[in-house]
């Protein structure tokens, strides 16, 4: 066994201490029956008996990972392929960060809870809110979270009030479906209704259609920029919602706001709850996760967020000094009555997203987020097809193929290059449309090979 | 030993409840609810006009270490709130019986307040659950 | 310390990771920021310098013994963080087509099949994010179980009064009511409790075993007897899996669900909080109800498939990849034998040292059992006679190098340690922490006040966490 210290002399010695004959007898309160000595008929637990070599296990590893190599991605929807700068990994790697625990002992983890404070103030920053969370697993959860945060919210702010007893939700058609799948699954154990508001001929959620529901929502849901790449009219539907006596509930990807309005000013009173998944800065795309998500809201609907927060306080001899605070929240106290069953977040890609915030500043977020917008332009010039939406666009956007878009995404494939979503699988009446995304590191010889594999594909499937 | 005034009654849940001279049911938590929580940190209180019932939760008390519901002692409405606890949920430590009060409720029936007990029949109370621990 | 933004100054920047600048006139004005966000302006040095020192505030397990009970904070080996950061894994897009994604898709099929042999269990799906959103899977899947058979009347989930609160926690969320059930003072569950407590209402029970206590529930196999009869499923909570691992199957004891912590018991790293992955496997029963996607194999490769009654997915993509594909480099790295030996020798440690600790002079809170891979301490009486608690012993501990057990859990022993010291701390690591905990005891007796103003030697003496709570400060401002 690799990991082990124990020679023979010491298993001898500690065995001796603790008065038994052999480590079997350390078992000896499990019923015989229950019990694997490994030299009886039950089959092996794992794999190999002897288990491989560090060189072995990554040779194994690696040839697996060489497989999935591609070439440039034009893909999306949810999940990024920016560039990380080399320190960020660098020290999010360092064992300091990566195996420490939950910072419990507040003293002996001070360097996880002043970077944690310092994020909830980027964070906050970037959104314009009062306080965000340490995060939670991922865009699609946290919309999940938000929302029965939002719901808590609704009863606590108005016990009898106008918005007490509302169970239901509603999201804008163009929310990313992965996330909506995600929370219909997650909340609707709680009886809470999530009403889906259908995406208009222009792609965007239409803010008068929150009238006609047929009973007031405790929420609205809105994505900027939404599933398509578009962008919303977030202050009208910001300022309806409020009107309905709902909250109003942004999910965003983050390193757009280096360019796009914050959600706390949109409409004439500001978004009220804030969420979205924090992969684009500075997280690999791996397969969608470890990424993670992330909750902001404002000071007085702090104690409905769900997960850890990190407070600025004193310690003994008067020096400032950070600690986990809020937490009779917490599952480990509030126990049934917790505002979640959350405990174990998503902590190091915080780490991570902390010090690309710190090295990309407010210019270089605003210049990736620029950059990523005219990589997508430059894609949608160099192809001759029509976008299937005409709201204007922002870093992603529909083509139509005018035939079903998956064989051509699979004919792309072959050839090494990501080229888009297929829309069909998604929304039955996009079938012919292909979702596309260029990021910061896109070329134009990338692009040009984009264009070409496109052409072809498209040729080959008429 | 913790302090039970005997002008007040008692609930098994640690609230401490007493008629005041407007006819109104004034609560909040007794002493010895205090010292177990330790330091406050947070009360959320019903709003004014809230229809609570006996025995039902109109609140939180929130210390670092563990969060109470806090339970109407007698049915009615809530007339009054302490508001100064929210900017000082300390006053619930320093001075669990006076400053520190949380509701007062319009009651129903004043004469709920006799299915609480008193202030020897609560000290009695607190003894033996110290004593099951 | 001063925080980044102390460090900041106008115009400052890491120039090289900033792009060009780019045009943006096409956007309508409405749609973008007036002013910029006030993200610190520093360089790239002062970031590395900065985010540097601030990771050597911490203790971890690369630099301290880390005994945290509950948690299995055992070595997190660094081929593992290699494998998993293969480019093809790191750049691979969570909607690739499958066609370009065999390699990934075989490491999670090889994982699947590792935890189904490991756990008994026939099917298993990799997707929760963690162990709460393990428990979350599993008592949504009991739930979609009964009601599929019009079974609708069953809402509550019992547990011991020993859980952890992410149960309790777990059940609400799902809109079930908890219902504890005693333990008694050998620390197994009270079986006539249970007896009265299963009945028509009952949707299922949760468990860990070894409990909570660090005891193995001898009469595991009457509890999922009497769940059964009542009409209940089980559910394993794979938190301290780490003991029997290799050693006992959850499906034998007669569960029908569980979660495991992969960032426990499969050595990934906690990374200050997170991330963990929490795979739930299922018997036969409830297979179908699994969350997708799981991986299948067939004639023309591994695909992706959703079992045909799903409680669907929890999560926008597939799960924590990362965490998954370092879990299959510990597993391939362990081998079968390995495996057995982690239960045995997370055991032979643990009992060892509360046999030191024993003799040492504190009171072992279940001395006539068998700790599994962590037992208790109570310094109920070192609070009686020196006036210590178990928090003031727990920061001077750290004063000694050591990072302190899990302290005041479980809830029901009073001024309790539960300790852990997994398979991988040799024995003088173990010697050394009782050697700690001697000194701190003599220094409770002779010098109460050094221990209660604990501790002196780190970054922060004692912080005011009532402070903290009551005059929130979360964000910096200048």
């Amino acid at each position: 066994m690799p990991f082990l210290p124990h020679t023979n002399a010491d298993v001898a010695s500690m065995l001796a201490v603790v008065g038994a004959a052999d480590i079997d007898e350390l078992f000896d309160e499990i019923p015989s029956n229950l019990l694997n000595t490994g030299r009886g008929n039950n089959e092996p637990a794992a794999g190999d008996a002897a288990g491989m070599s560090e060189m072995e296990m990554l040779r194994h590893m690696a040839e697996r990972a060489r497989a999935d190599e591609t070439g440039p991605c034009f893909l999306g929807a949810g999940a990024y392929d920016h560039h990380i700068p080399s320190a960020v990994w660098d020290i999010a790697s360092r064992g300091e960060f990566m195996t420490a625990y939950t910072p419990y002992q507040a003293e002996a983890s001070q360097g996880t809870l002043q970077l944690v404070y310092e994020f909830q103030t980027m964070m906050s920053e970037l959104t314009g809110m009062d306080v965000c969370n340490a995060s939670v697993y991922d865009g699609g959860s946290g919309l999940a979270e938000t929302i029965l945060m939002a719901v808590r919210a609704g009863e606590r702010r108005s016990r009898g009030g106008p918005a007490g007893g509302r169970r239901s939700v509603a999201l804008a058609g163009a929310v990313h479906p992965l996330y909506a799948a995600a929370a219909r699954n997650i909340v609707g154990h709680q009886g809470i209704d999530i009403v889906r508001l259908p995406y208009g001929e222009n792609g965007l959620a239409d803010p008068s259609l929150l009238t006609e529901l047929s009973e007031p929502p405790a929420a609205v849901v809105v994505q900027q920029p939404n599933f398509f790449g578009l962008l919303e009219n977030v202050d009208a539907i910001t300022d309806q919602a409020h009107e309905c006596g709902a909250l109003t509930v942004a999910c965003v990807n983050p390193m757009t706001l280096g360019l796009l309005k914050a959600p706390a000013d949109w409409g004439d009173g500001g978004a009220d709850i804030v969420c979205g998944d924090g992969q684009p800065l500075g997280i690999p795309m791996a397969s969608g996760g470890p990424s993670f998500g992330f909750i902001c809201t404002r000071q007085s609907l702090v104690r409905q967020l769900p997960g850890r927060i990190v407070g600025r306080t004193r310690d003994l001899d008067g020096n400032p000094g950070f600690t986990l605070t809020l937490q009779a929240r917490e599952q480990h106290i509030r126990r049934a009555k917790a505002t979640s069953n959350i405990c174990t977040n998503q902590g190091l890609l915080v780490t991570a997203a902390t010090i690309y915030l710190s090295l990309l500043g407010p210019e270089g977020l605003r210049n990736v987020a620029g950059a990523c917008h005219a990589r997508t332009r430059d894609v949608v010039a160099a192809l001759d097809l029509s976008r299937r939406f005409d709201a204007p666009y922002f870093h992603e956007c529909v083509l139509r193929l005018g035939r079903p878009a998956r064989p051509v995404v699979e004919s792309m494939a072959s050839r090494g290059i990501l080229g888009g979503l297929a829309l069909g699988p998604y929304f039955s009446d996009l079938s012919d449309c292909l979702l596309v995304c260029a990021t910061e590191k896109r070329t134009t010889s990338d692009i040009r090979q984009f264009a070409n594999a496109l052409q072809d594909a498209v040729g080959r499937a008429a | 030993m913790t302090d039970t005034p005997t002008d007040a009654r008692y609930a098994e849940t640690h609230e401490w409840a007493r008629l005041d001279d407007d006819g109104h049911v004034v609560v909040g938590i007794s002493d010895y609810a205090q010292e177990q929580l330790g330091d406050v940190v947070y009360v959320e209180l019903p709003e004014v006009d809230q229809q609570v019932d006996a025995g039902a939760e109109a609140g939180v008390v929130e210390s670092v270490k563990a969060a109470s519901d806090i339970y109407a002692p007698v049915s009615g409405t809530v007339v009054a709130i302490n508001t100064s606890l929210e900017d000082a949920p300390e006053l619930v430590n320093q001075d669990p019986y006076g400053d520190g009060w949380f509701f007062a409720i319009g009651p129903d029936s004043p004469d709920e307040l006799e299915d609480l007990m008193d202030a020897a029949e609560y000290s009695e109370f607190c003894e033996a659950s110290e004593a099951g621990e | 310390m001063e925080t980044i933004f102390d460090l900041a100054r106008a115009q400052r920047r890491a120039g090289a990771q900033v792009p060009a600048p780019e045009s943006v006139e096409d956007l309508p004005k409405s749609a973008l920021r007036e002013h910029p966000p006030a993200l610190p302006e520093v360089s790239e040095l002062q970031a590395v310098r900065h985010y540097t020192r601030l990771s050597g505030l911490n203790y971890s397990i690369d630099t301290q013994f880390y005994p945290l009970g509950s948690c299995t904070m055992k070595y997190n080996p660094r081929g593992t963080h290699r494998a998993a950061s293969a480019p093809g894994f790191l750049d691979r897009h969570p909607l690739a087509p499958v066609s370009v994604s065999q390699g990934f898709l075989a490491c999670l099929h090889e994982l699947q099949e590792i935890l189904q042999r490991a756990t008994g269990m026939g099917s298993v799906s990799l997707t929760p994010m963690a162990g709460a959103q393990g428990e979350f899977a599993g008592v949504a899947m009991i739930r979609s179980y009964h009601a599929a058979r019009g079974d609708t009347g069953r809402n509550e989930i019992l547990v011991p009064a020993t859980a952890h609160g992410t149960n309790p926690a777990t059940a609400s969320m799902c809109g079930c009511v908890v219902r504890e059930v005693a333990v008694g003072p050998d620390g197994d569950v009270e079986i006539e409790a249970l007896k009265a407590a299963a009945g028509p209402a009952t949707a299922g029970l949760m468990t860990t075993n070894p409990s909570t206590c660090g005891l193995f529930e001898r009469r595991i196999e009457e509890i999922a007897a009497i769940v059964h009869g009542a009409g209940g499923l089980l559910y394993y909570d794979g938190a301290n899996l780490n003991a029997i691992l290799g050693k006992v199957k959850p499906a034998d004891m007669g569960f029908d669900v569980l979660h495991l912590n992969l960032h426990k018991t499969f050595a990934t790293p906690h990374g200050g909080g997170g991330p963990g992955a929490g795979p739930v496997g299922a018997g036969e029963l409830l297979a179908p109800y699994l969350p997708g996607p799981i991986v299948e194999k067939t004639a023309e490769g591994y695909r992706w498939t959703e079992p045909p009654r799903t409680i669907g997915r929890l999560s926008a993509f597939m799960g924590n990849a990362g965490i998954l594909l370092r879990a299959l480099a510990y597993a391939l790295m362990l081998g079968s034998d390995g495996m057995r030996r982690v239960g045995e020798f997370a055991t032979l440690n643990a009992n060892y040292l509360a046999a030191r600790l024993g003799q040492a002079g504190f009171d072992i809170a279940y001395p006539n059992r068998r700790a599994c891979h962590e037992f208790i301490v109570t310094l109920a009486a070192q609070k009686r006679r020196f006036g210590v608690c178990a928090m003031d012993f727990a920061k001077r501990l750290l004063d000694y190098g050591v990072h302190a057990p899990t302290t005041y859990f479980p809830l029901l022993v009073p001024e309790c340690f539960l300790i852990e010291p997994t398979e991988t701390e040799s024995k003088e690591e173990i010697d050394a922490f009782v050697d700690a905990m001697a000194s701190v005891l003599a220094e409770a007796e002779s010098n109460p006040e050094l221990v209660k103003s604990a501790p002196h030697d780190l970054p922060a003496r004692r912080l005011d966490d009532v402070e903290a709570a009551r005059r929130l400060d979360l964000r910096w401002q200048s």
